[in-house]
């Protein structure tokens, strides 16, 4: 392999953009992991734990883009305690003595503090990019070192970080030379926002493509951007309320009317329903359309709304739409690749949820779907069939019946039979999310069929062991599993800890797992960080090896235990 | 939960008392989070609630009171008193189905002796009942069973047996899981092993749920299924809302939703979130009602919504019919009675003038109404202004000028409040062609229309 000199190496390796292509190449060879380790710009690390900052140094000196996650899963529904970890400031530390180049940082479920931030703001040069996803631990404050002292930025995208605002005037911290922004996104932030800062700023930003606005922004300053930044391509609106007979109204339609840019629309947080006819000219334009944060557009309304949006590639939406509404979806909108149905009353009761007709009319309806995440009232046995044959190109499956182990209301059987038909057509199937009620026969059809599968969410499923060794015997390609309230114990968790070092993590809460399981699992396994949560004290100094963990996380590492767990997560 | 549920309920007291002993169990269940619904309805509605509420209390007092006393009076052989066998208690409990023991979950707090002592209480029977009536009707299919379940038969033995009978659904549940069988198999396979009377078995299972409550996340197997089959019941949210990490929506997401619905009441099963509750009080009603006037597009779907929840007043005879399908019978009635013209809708505007519904636009009457009352058409004569001018809809409305000139004219302008099947402003049709005249005539009419506008009113 040494036919090309190694700038001609690189230079190839320069068109390989994903990061498992770059990890193959740089097995091949010595000379081709030294090519491919001074080349590699982007860094993808799905476990901050996983290995440490000065590690990825040493490897990639030369890194230019990195994506850090941090907590588990499981995190976004509560199910890890607040003060877990998951903190960026170390990496941010390390980083700037190493990597002075670093443009981009991506990040998710991380502790991010104002600190951090204010240190990201002035220790890289040429940060272009912060994008923070379901963050948490930083205030305005920090957003206004980034807006300050970041001169090159061009991307800022705060998606559902829980932010203090202490106060609005962050976006006044952009400087008037900063002109370079493509896409701003602040619509998880609950405060108000400078609203002049924020028309000036957009004015000044010639490339401005996309822009999220939180719900402090009200119609009357959308229609001032609107009319400044023409160019928009994806828009998030906040505030849509107006008196559809006011004259700002009247001037928005019109602004409206002619704006043609616009692809993927958002937002509308607070909206009139009788002011939604103003979109209804650009309707035509969208290939994506998020109305899951707009529980103010009743489903009369939004069915008016789908029947103008022909061209809809990714539909968000909540299930206030209703299974007629969803029929709609299905007879407009024939280029849907991703669907997603919330529940608009996420607290449990659900009164206005879909069924399985509506999801059975979709499949129908969309043949190209092949990423769905859907919250139902219920499913059926038969319906899952149709929608296996009907779509068999999933490869994102993720269905949560709201009531957890409800069978097939008609035959009153388990849902083995259905989401077994989906393993089995949908050969592609890479994420899939189990719910309602399952015997281990489930699990059985998804060792056999399911391939391709890298991430399984299972809760309230299964009924003994058997189950989950089918699921860890069978999928070769399985990185991710995590299980809540399931009836596996250490049986299942032993049989086979080799295959833990093929996967990224496991996690298991209310499972019968035993402390003495886990410890055994620790013992063998030297490279896997076998973590419990222990909350409220539910174990005392010497607890008995025989007593059931209530949350255990395990993850390969190269890092060994890690030196910031608080003292209720016990690394054994 | 709205008062006219309550009402619907108290109709259900006959059926309660009957339900006798092996109900009993069942009640209780209903108890743990009907005591809570009824709370949260009282707060919420607690302006309007007043004396209806002070009597469904008493009713409900009654009923217990009532309750030996029926059951003495029916001496139903077997019936199961609360100072009966404890051991009995249990066993029924667990065969009837696990619905007496998902009440356990919610209510850590002192709930579950209360209720106990309650044991027959009509108003929470009665509240699952006209859940059911508003709720989804896909999730009936269990809830169903709660509901026949009372009829069952006052003999707790008949009530077992015919409870296996009628609601193979719950039980086969309930032993389907631990025993792991397949499930066809599973409905019979539970009445003959419950009917030998496993009591060890029955014992075990009451257990669990005692454990969950006090740690709701207890990780064993029985206790999964117990909470499964509660979790099955559709009836019972309390119950779901103790599953931590249920469903599994961003806790982010819930947040911004929780703050954007800052009202889950509801009508008409719709999540209220985006909303704008208007009361509504009804001339001869004993209570007031909410309704969220953005759930509604167009006149015509609040005149059948308000139609339904005060139709019982209008033929009063609201106890006889509980059920929710006998609606369309009263409907159909109040429809006559409006045609007959016997109420008028009213609403009261920001300016704090009444005015009848239907005179303006859906739109502007939303941006506008402030409370709404179903008045005897008698008492809306001196009420009801004056002309019988007004503009017409499609008059775009573009200056203040205008708008506040619109405003004057709706004042003066006049209809007849609700046109069945008709709304007046889309259709283009009104009864009263001559009202709709240009907009400069109609600005100077506040006085000179009057009699015409009375007229008008005395025909309707």
């Amino acid at each position: 392999m040494t036919y090309f000199p190694e700038e001609v190496l690189e230079h190839i390796f320069d068109f390989l953009s994903s990061h498992l292509d770059r990890n193959a190449v740089s097995l091949v060879c010595k000379s081709w992991f030294r090519v491919e380790r001074w080349s590699r710009r982007r860094v993808f690390i799905g476990n901050c734990y996983a290995v440490s900052p000065e590690r990825l140094i040493a490897r990639f000196p030369r890194v230019r883009a990195l994506t850090l996650k941090g907590k588990p899963h499981f995190a976004d529904f509560n199910l890890v305690p607040h003060d877990w970890g998951g903190f960026v400031s170390p990496w941010i530390e390390a980083m700037t003595k190493s990597y002075p180049g670093l443009e981009e940082l991506r990040l998710k479920r991380m502790v991010v503090s104002d600190d951090s931030l204010e240190l990201l703001s002035r220790s890289f040069p040429n940060f272009k990019s912060l994008v923070l996803v379901s963050c948490e631990g930083f205030t305005t404050d920090g957003l206004a070192a980034i807006a300050a002292n970041c001169k090159h930025l061009l991307e800022l995208d705060l998606q559902e970080n829980e932010v203090d605002d202490s106060r609005g005037q962050w976006l006044s911290c952009f400087p008037d030379s900063c002109t370079s922004l493509v896409s701003l996104n602040f619509a998880c932030l609950k405060g108000e926002v400078n609203l002049v800062a924020l028309e000036r700023l957009v004015a000044r930003c010639p490339n401005l493509r996309s822009l999220r606005l939180n719900r402090s922004v009200n119609l009357d300053t959308l229609r001032k951007i609107l009319m400044q930044a023409p160019q928009l391509v994806d828009l998030g609106t906040g505030s849509y309320v107006h008196h559809p007979n006011s004259e700002a109204y009247v001037k928005l339609i019109n602004v409206v009317k002619s704006y043609k840019s616009v692809r993927s629309l958002s937002g509308f947080l607070e909206v009139a329903p009788r002011c939604l006819p103003s979109i209804y000219p650009i309707c035509l334009n969208l290939t994506s359309l998020n109305l899951s944060y707009a529980p103010g557009i009743q489903s009369t309304q939004l069915i008016k709304l789908i029947h103008h949006c022909r061209n809809l590639q990714r539909l968000w939406i909540l299930d206030c739409i209703g299974d007629k509404g969803l029929g709609v979806v299905a007879s407009s909108c024939k280029e849907l690749q991703e669907l997603r149905v919330f529940p608009s009353d996420p607290h449990g009761v659900g009164n206005a949820a879909v069924t399985e007709e509506g999801l059975v009319a979709i499949s129908m309806g969309c043949p190209k779907l092949h990423s769905l995440l859907y919250f139902c009232q219920q499913m059926t046995n038969a319906a899952l069939i149709t929608v296996a044959k009907n779509c068999p190109n999933f490869t994102r499956f993720r269905l949560c019946i709201l009531d957890p182990k409800k069978p097939d209301p008609v035959t009153l059987q388990p849902l083995d039979e259905g989401f077994g038909a989906i393993v089995q057509s949908c050969k592609g199937l890479r994420r899939l999310s189990l719910s309602g009620l399952l015997t281990d026969r489930v699990f059985l059809y998804i060792g056999v069929y399911a391939e391709q599968l890298e991430m399984l969410s299972v809760a309230f499923a299964g009924e003994g062991d058997k189950g989950m060794l089918y699921v860890l015997n069978g999928c070769k390609n399985l990185r991710k599993l995590e299980i809540m309230d399931g009836p596996f114990g250490d049986v299942a968790l032993l049989m086979d800890v080799g295959k833990y070092e093929t996967m990224r993590s496991l996690w298991m809460s209310s499972c019968e797992v035993t402390l003495g399981g886990c410890k055994a699992l620790a013992s063998k396994m030297p490279m896997i960080n076998v973590e419990i949560i222990n909350e409220n004290d539910q174990m005392e100094e010497n607890p008995d090896d025989g007593m059931k963990v209530e949350k255990l996380y395990l993850y390969r590492t190269l890092d060994g235990s890690r030196r910031d767990a608080p003292d209720f997560v016990w690394t054994l | 939960m709205s008062p006219l549920l309550l009402g619907v309920g108290e109709e259900g007291q006959t059926d309660i008392t009957l339900l006798a002993s092996s109900a009993s169990t069942d009640s209780i269940c209903q108890n743990g989070s009907g005591l809570k619904e009824r709370n949260y309805m009282g707060l919420s509605d607690c302006s309007s609630v007043d004396s209806s509420a002070v009597s469904s209390l008493s009713e409900e007092k009654k009923n217990n009171l009532n309750l030996k006393a029926t059951e003495l009076r029916l001496g139903l052989p077997g019936s199961q008193s609360p100072e009966r066998d404890p051991e009995i208690f249990l066993m029924s409990s667990a065969k009837l189905d696990e619905k007496p023991l998902f009440p356990l979950l919610p209510s850590n707090d002192g709930f579950c002796p209360l209720s106990q002592k309650i044991v027959v209480s009509g108003n929470k029977r009665v509240f699952s009942d006209a859940m059911d009536g508003f709720s989804e009707v896909r999730s009936s299919v269990f809830t169903e069973g709660n509901w026949l379940f009372p009829t069952a038969g006052p003999d707790s033995e008949t009530a077992q047996s015919v409870t296996q009978g009628k609601f193979p659904v719950s039980s086969g549940i309930n032993v389907m899981l631990p025993s792991k069988p397949t499930p066809n198999s599973g409905v019979k396979s539970i009445s003959l092993k419950e009917n030998s009377g496993a009591q060890p078995a029955t014992m075990k299972e009451i257990v669990p749920p005692k454990v969950l409550q006090e740690r709701p996340r207890a990780a064993n197997e029985t206790s999964h299924n117990h909470r499964s089959a509660a979790n099955n019941n559709s009836s019972a949210p309390a119950a779901k809302a103790q599953v931590v990490g249920w469903p599994p929506v961003r806790s982010f997401r819930k947040n911004t939703l929780a703050v954007t619905s800052r009202n889950n009441d509801e009508v008409d099963g719709k999540p209220g979130p985006g909303t704008l509750f208007i009361k509504v009080s009804m001339d001869g009603a004993p209570y007031l009602r909410k309704v969220d006037l953005r759930t509604y597009t167009a006149y015509q779907e609040l005149s059948s919504a308000l139609e339904k929840m005060f139709s019982c007043f209008t033929i009063g005879q609201c106890g006889s019919h509980g059920v929710p399908g006998k609606e369309i019978l009263s409907e159909s009635k109040l429809r006559d009675l409006l045609h007959g013209s016997e109420y008028v809708l009213t609403y009261e505007d920001k300016d704090g003038d009444w005015m009848l519904v239907g005179d303006v636009p859906w739109e502007m009457f939303i941006d506008s109404c402030k409370r709404m009352r179903i008045m005897k058409s008698s008492d809306a004569i001196g009420l009801v202004l004056t002309s019988g001018k007004r503009l017409t809809v499609n008059t775009a409305l573009e200056t203040p000028r205008e708008q506040e000139l619109a405003s004057v004219n709706r004042k003066i302008a006049f209809r007849p409040a609700i046109q069945m099947g008709n709304n007046p402003w889309q259709g283009g049709k009104t009864q009263e062609g001559n009202q709709v005249k240009s907009r400069e005539e109609s600005g100077h009419l506040r006085t000179g229309g009057a009699s015409r506008g009375l007229d008008a009113h005395l025909i309707m």
